[in-house]
This record gives C-alpha cells, structure tokens and sequence, in this order.
C-alpha cells in the first residue's frame, strides 16, 4: 500500500472533528478545532475591564451575550498588537460543567481550514520555562509547516482569565 | 395511544408541592380539640389530591403513604377522631416525609425508606390507637376495629347498570383491592341480558370478592368511595383472627404488607426523639437539592392577559408604521403629516415597549409568602425543642418580589429567625422575672421602599450586648481594643467569619459558621443587611434586597473614555467640588465635609485606571453613593444619561470582577460594566494601601 492511498483514505474518513481553522499569531501559526469555532468577525472596540491583565480586551456585545475578548497576541508574548482591518477576532465556545462559555481572541489572521486525524498529532515538546505552551494539545504537521494545536477546553477552564464554577457556599445552620 | 406521562410530572410536582404547603399551614391552624371543620377539609382535600395525582402517575409508595394519612384525616373530618396536639404532630411530620418523598422522586433519587416506613408505622399505630381509646365511646369502632385482625373479608359488589357513566372503572377498584392482599373474584353473569337488548354502555355485572390479609375495614371502604352511592356493597369478616404472624402487631405487619417492596427494612428504634436534629437536617440538603430543578414558574392569569393585551397593541403600532413605511416609499417624500404620524407612532410603540417591559418584569415576581410561609412551623417546631412560647407575627406577606430572590433569600431567612428564636428571646421564666410577657414575639414583615424591598425580623428578647461583642471582638483578634466603635460597627461584628457569641453551641445555632454567609448572600443579591438592638429589649435586623436582580435603575457616567452604570439605588447625591472643601486625611486619603459628615473620595480614574481623564478636583463631578450604610464621594468626569438597564452576568463567560456586579448594553449596542458599591469599596482600600507604602 502507498502512502498516497492511505491518505485518500484517510481523507473520505476524516470528520469535522478533526478539522482544524489555523490562524497566525505573529510569525506563528496555530490550529483550533473547528467545532470549537463559533463565528470570526472583524475587530471593533471593546469595553474594557479595570484592573484585569492587558491581555484582556475587554467585553464585547455578541447579541446580547456579553463575550470576554482576550488579545493571544498579547497573552503569547508574540508581535506587537495592532488593531486594524485585517485584526481578527475568533469566538470560540466549549463546554464547560455543562454549560455553553464563548469567549473571543484577537489573533493577526485566520488562513485555511486543515485535517489531522489524532495519529497525526505529535506530543509538544517540552520547552521548559523558554516558551508558553500550556494551552497547546500538540503539533501537527501540513505541508511541511509545523501547526499548534490550541485547546480550548483548557484555556476557558484556565484560572486567572475565567472563572472557575464552583459551588457557592451554602448557608451552614 | 400511549401518552407520555411525564410531560406532567413537573404539573403534578409542583401541585404537589403546594397542596403540601396547603396540608403544612392548615395542621397548624388546627386547635387540639376544637378543629375547624373547613380546615380539616382542606387539608383532607389536599391529601386526597396528592394520593390521587401519585396513583396516576405511579408513584405507588406515595399514594400508599398518602393514604395511611388520608385515612387518618378521613376520620378527623367526621368526628370519629379527636384532633390531638399528638396526632396532628405526627400529621406535621408525616407532611415532611412526604415532601421528602416527592423531591426524591422528582429529582429520580433514592427515597429513604426506613423513614417512610418508620412514619408510616407511627401513622398505623395512630390509627389503631383509635380502637382502644374510643371504644367506650362509640361502640361501631370497636366493630371495625376487632376484625381488622381478621384473616379476611366477603364482599359482595353489585354496582348500579349506569356506574360506567358517572366515569368509574369496576377494573380499577378490582385493581386497587387486589393491592390490599390477596384476592378472590368471582364475577357474576347472570344479569347479563341476550345480545340484542344488550346496552354496550351499561354494567351487568355484580362480584363476590374475597379478599385474604390483614386489610382494614377503613381501607376497603376507601377504595369503593366513590361507587358507594351507585352501587350495593356489603362487606363482611370472614374467617379467624391472627392467622399469619401472630407475634407482629397489627399496625406492624399492615405497614409491611402495604410497602411490600420493603419488607425486609429494618425495623428503625428511633421514635419522635430524632426527628428535631437530624431529620431537620437532611430536609434542609434534600430541599437544596432540588432547588435545581425548579426552574418553572406559576404566574397568575391576569399577567398573562394584559401581556397579551400589550403585545396586541404593539403588533398594532407595528402594523401602522409599517403601512406608514410603505406609503412614503410609494410616494418617494414624505410630508409634514406624515413625518407627524411617523413621531406618533414611534412615541406608542416606545410606550408600548416600556409597558410590555415592566409588564414581563411582573411575571416573575412572586408574593413573598412563598419564603414567608415555611416560617410558623419552623417557629413552632423550635420553640417548642428549645422549651419557650413564641408568637410570630407575619407582616406583608403579599409584598411581590422577583422569583430570584425568592429562591435565595430563604436560607438567610431562615438562620435570621432560628437565631432570633435561639439567642434572641429568653426562656419564659427570664422573661417574667425581667417583667416581660411569658411569650416573647418574632416579628417578620416585608414591604417596598422606594426601589427595594424591605425585609425585618424584629424580636422582643434579650437583645445584644455590645460589651460582650466588644470582648469577643478582642478575643476573636477582630480588634485591638483600643478602636473606638459606633453602635453600628459593634453589631457588624456578628458577620464576621467565626463570631458566635452563643454560650454553648446548641443544635439550633451558634457555632459561628453562618452569619458571615448570611451577609454574603444578601450582598451576592445587591442587597444589604443591618442590625439595630438594644439590650433588653429587642433586636432588629433589617435586610434591603433590589426589587429585581434583572432590570436597574442606571445612572450612565463617563470615566476618561469609557462608560459604567451606576445602580440610582445606591446614588444620593450628585455636586459639583470646590477644591476648597476637600481636605487630606492621612497624607494620600482624601475626604470633604457633605454637611455634617466627612466623606472619603474615591477617584474613579485611578482605581479604574482610565486614561484621559481629568484628574483636578474642581473640573469633575462628586457622585455621592452609599453602600452598607457607609457614604463615599466617586470623583467622575460626566453624568450622561439615566435608562433601565437589562443586566447581563460577566461571570457566565468570564469571571467575577470586582468593583462591577454585571454589565449591560447600552443604546448603542457597546457594553458598559455596571459598578457595585460595596465592592467599588474593597477595590478602593485594596488600590490605596499600596500607593501609600510607595510613596513612602
């Protein structure tokens, strides 16, 4: 069997599950699953939020949802924010205790929608404390440029930019 | 046709809930010995209704349990049972396990068992008390009641042709004595006319039914109520007493054979004992758990048609711009009459709008006697645990507010009251010996003030003693000793985390968990809470709540380049400042005398770091606000306007900030946070110690 006949097989099994929007941050090219996307839009001004990190943007009125937009170029330490026509805003949504959270990032450029099936994914390097990587599931690789697959279950269960559902604290009698 | 009945559980929970609360109320209007026949009869009815609606749903083990109550009723509505302070107790109690029944099955988790059967076997035990209590009395009991013992019964059942008519199944009665014990039928055909004359709609059968096991007389009569005016019944004992297990009592064993399915539970040993402490306690977790589930909400007719009303005049506006639209559109201009209707139309459809606002806000308020209504019992049930005569007066209980708050202002409520009930009024022969009235009175009232709803448990006991909270205070290292405090100040020590001032920890409150929650929670609603008391005569505490978590009252302001909301609740004031009144407190603190008080500034700019604002004094606006009592100036650069504002939660997709309880949408479409006052606060002190030790 030739590997170009089991990529064609691979791609008439490939789902929606594992397909990826990649959008650039800076120099750097990053994956994000599609279910995961919930629309792209153009950047425009949001209402800041005092003494938050800078990363944060702010909020933003998503039809009347009230959506946190957090700047990755800013929060990755990678190339300087500028917000113009071509600065994109992806919202994306996950499950989070069972309720639905949505939450915008700023990154310089969406490219091409790919496929990589979980073998294909390698295990990220670990780069110590040199690099961010905490929101990284992996790498993979298409033609012959190395993608980072951003998770984003884990960067909304993240601490210090959301909140973490907890129970509130009930009344001992 | 299969239905699918679950679609009405949630119908049927809910009814439940409130014939409950129905049962709840009316045992404890019931006086011992002279009841009220209306009463008794509502809570008969309201037994009934419950039994029947678990019967149909199939909800076996409450109809079962039900029913023992019911029965019990049955006989207090005719007279044959004295209402005793005993029995209606274990009524009380028995309503308890019931609601603890139904939450169970609502939420699909395990029901306790042992504690059904434990009630159920009390309940038994009532009614065969009866027997030997009355028999003097009225010699019918001792007949029902000796050959309940009997190992069996003949009934003959011969029912009217039309019984199909008035709507009753013979099947289902069938069905309902065969669940009693063990049954014979024997159908009787001979009333059966040829083919011809025969009437599809008409019964022609009778039956002879012997029915096996220790059955009571009172539960077969039950279960032909509602054919016994249409139908010859006769009922006889058959055969000898006893014949199963002769060491079991009878109560006993008919509680075993009706909850068939828990046979082999344990027998519990804790009698009425327990009941107080822990079963207290489990009711509470139970009634947490299902607070999820709750999320559906009984609105009053009339809501709903004046809401419709709106929407029909709305969609009448609608239909007149519309027409309005197409007609300059035809015409390519537009002249003066129209650009007059135009405003018209535009000025309705904003009235419109408001209207069919503030009408759906009204859908979600509820009377506060959903809140209110649990309290007399839990008065009664701890007044009498902690041996003292308590009155509780109930003001306002029709006072509407939002279902939110309804649902959350319970707890607090209730730890409020039990400390009343608990530290606050003093056992009855302190009280004589201080020369009060032997009963001490727990006062609760609601109402509205202004944009918020007033809430105050008032009590007439003991009082707090501000030396002994100062001493605590100092014990608990709260304070040095050496701070001057307001009265005011002392009495909010009590809601700081670990301050209990209770003697001795009792099973009711004082182990200093709880009143620091209290606080939170009033706070997590935008609402506040205060305590005013003098010792020996009383306490107060008084707790504001918003009408409604989700609409404000807002005051839009403008901070450099951006927007916040300022709830107008907390807004006293608003002036403009001369630099000459502000003096300097401390080095950096900042504060100006708004008439006979000194108030701290807060410069919004630097706590929010905004830029391009404007940070002299002379140019900006004081925004006078007060939270938890205390005032603080807000230095601002422009009030804008005033609207309702629709709060959106930040902490849905983001998490909680402090300084801002939400955010909404303005006007246009941008997001502006609205501020909390209290915590504005926290962020002030939190901002200004830092800066204090940089600069030195």
């Amino acid at each position: 069997m030739t590997v170009e006949n089991e990529s064609l097989i691979a791609d008439e099994t490939i789902s929606r599950a594992d397909q990826y929007l990649t959008y650039k941050v800076g120099a750097e090219e990053y994956g994000v699953k599609i279910l995961s996307v919930r629309e792209i839009r153009g950047w425009e001004p949001v209402a800041r939020i005092p003494n938050t990190p800078t990363y944060i943007k702010g909020v933003l009125n998503l039809r009347g949802t009230v959506v946190p937009v957090v700047d990755m170029r800013m929060r990755m330490n990678v190339s300087e924010p500028k917000y113009d026509s071509t600065t994109v805003l992806v919202v994306l949504r996950a499950e989070i205790h069972g309720a639905e959270r949505v939450a915008g990032i700023v990154v310089d450029s969406v490219s091409d929608v790919m496929n990589a099936r979980s073998n294909e994914i390698r295990k990220t390097p670990d780069f110590g404390e040199n690099a961010d990587t905490e929101f990284i599931t992996g790498l993979a690789e298409v033609d012959g440029k190395m993608i980072m697959l951003f998770d984003v279950d884990s960067f909304m269960l993240h601490a210090d930019i959301f909140d973490a559902p907890e129970n509130l604290e009930q009344i001992a009698s | 046709m299969s239905i699918d009945m679950a679609q009405f559980h949630q119908v049927f929970f809910e009814e439940s809930f409130e014939g409950l609360a129905v049962m709840e109320s009316g045992l404890m209007e019931l006086e011992p010995g002279a009841p009220d026949a209306d009463v008794i009869n509502s809570v008969f009815r309201a037994a009934h209704s419950i039994k029947g609606g678990s019967g149909t749903f199939g909800f076996g083990d409450i109809a079962a349990f039900t029913h023992v109550m019911e029965t019990l009723l049955d006989e207090m509505r005719e007279g044959t049972r004295e209402v005793t302070v005993q029995n209606s107790d274990i009524l009380l109690k028995s309503v308890d396990c019931l609601r603890e029944m139904l939450e169970a099955t609502q939420n699909g988790s395990e029901v306790d068992q042992v504690r059904v059967t434990e009630f159920q076997q009390m309940l038994e035990q009532e009614l065969a008390l009866k027997a030997g209590d009355n028999s003097a009395a009225l010699p019918g009991a001792t007949a029902q009641a000796e050959p309940s013992t009997a190992a069996g019964w003949k009934i003959s059942f011969a029912p009217e042709s039309q019984i199909f008519q008035a709507g009753n199944d013979p099947l289902g009665i069938i069905r309902e004595l065969a669940e009693l014990g063990e049954l014979e039928v024997e159908t009787n055909t001979a009333q059966i006319p040829d083919f011809e004359q025969l009437e599809s709609e008409d019964c022609y059968l009778s039956w002879t039914f012997k029915l096996h096991g220790d059955v009571t007389l009172e539960q077969i009569n039950e279960v032909f109520s509602w054919v016994v005016d249409i139908a010859d019944l006769k009922i006889e004992a058959i055969g000898e007493p006893g014949s199963t297990s002769s060491e079991a009592s009878p109560a006993e064993e008919a509680s075993a054979e009706k909850s068939s399915g828990n046979k082999n539970m344990p027998v519990p040993q804790r009698r009425t004992d327990d009941f107080g402490g822990k079963g207290a306690d489990r009711r509470s977790q139970d009634r947490r758990s299902a607070k999820s589930s709750a999320n559906s909400i009984r609105v009053d007719t009339v809501k709903i048609d004046s809401l419709i009303n709106m929407v029909g005049e709305l969609v009448i506006t609608q239909s007149m711009l519309g027409l309005l639209g197409e007609t300059i559109e035809e015409n390519q201009q537009i002249t003066p009459q129209e650009i007059d209707k135009l405003l018209d139309g535009l000025m309705q459809l904003e009235r419109n709008t408001r209207e069919l606002q503030e009408n759906v806000m009204q859908v979600r308020m509820m009377p506060i006697s959903f809140t209110f209504s649990r309290f007399p019992r839990l008065v009664r049930d701890l007044s009498t645990q902690l041996g003292k005569n308590i009155e509780l007066e109930m003001i306002g209980e029709n006072t509407e507010v939002d279902k939110n708050i309804i649902e959350k202002i319970g707890d607090p409520l209730v730890h409020l009251v039990r400390n009343s009930l608990d530290h606050g009024i003093e056992m009855p022969e302190d009280r004589l010996s201080v020369g009060k009235a032997e009963t001490g009175v727990i006062q609760l009232s609601a109402s509205h003030r202004g944009g918020n709803i007033v809430i105050e448990i008032k009590d007439d006991g003991k009082g707090l003693n501000k030396d002994v909270l100062y001493k605590k205070g100092i014990e608990k290292g709260l304070l040095n000793g050496d701070e001057v405090l307001s009265d005011k100040q002392i009495y909010d020590l009590i809601f700081m985390a670990g301050f209990s001032t209770a003697a001795e920890v009792t099973d009711v409150s004082g182990r200093g968990v709880g009143m620091d929650v209290v606080r939170r929670n009033i706070q997590e609603l935008g609402g506040s809470v205060e305590i005013d008391s003098e010792l020996g005569v009383g306490t107060k505490i008084t707790i504001r709540l918003p009408l409604t978590l989700a609409i404000l009252d807002g005051q839009t302001i403008r901070v450099g380049d951006e927007q916040y909301i300022v709830p107008i609740t907390s807004i006293v004031e608003s002036m403009q400042i001369k630099s000459d009144m502000v003096s300097m407190v401390g080095g950096s603190g900042e504060t100006f005398k708004l008439r006979e008080e000194y108030v701290p500034i807060i410069r919004l700019h630097r706590i929010f770091g905004a830029t391009n604002n404007n940070d002299e004094l002379k140019d900006g606006l004081l925004v006078v606000v007060e939270s938890d009592g205390d005032r603080v100036g807000m230095l601002i650069d422009e009030l804008l306007g005033q609207q309702q504002v629709v709060i959106k939660s930040l902490e849905h997709n983001y998490k909680r900030t402090e300084g801002f309880s939400g955010a909404t949408i303005l006007g246009d479409g941008t997001v502006a946070l609205i501020l909390d006052m209290p915590g504005i606060l926290r962020l002030n002190k939190s901002m200004s110690k830092p800066s204090h030790i940089r600069a030195a």
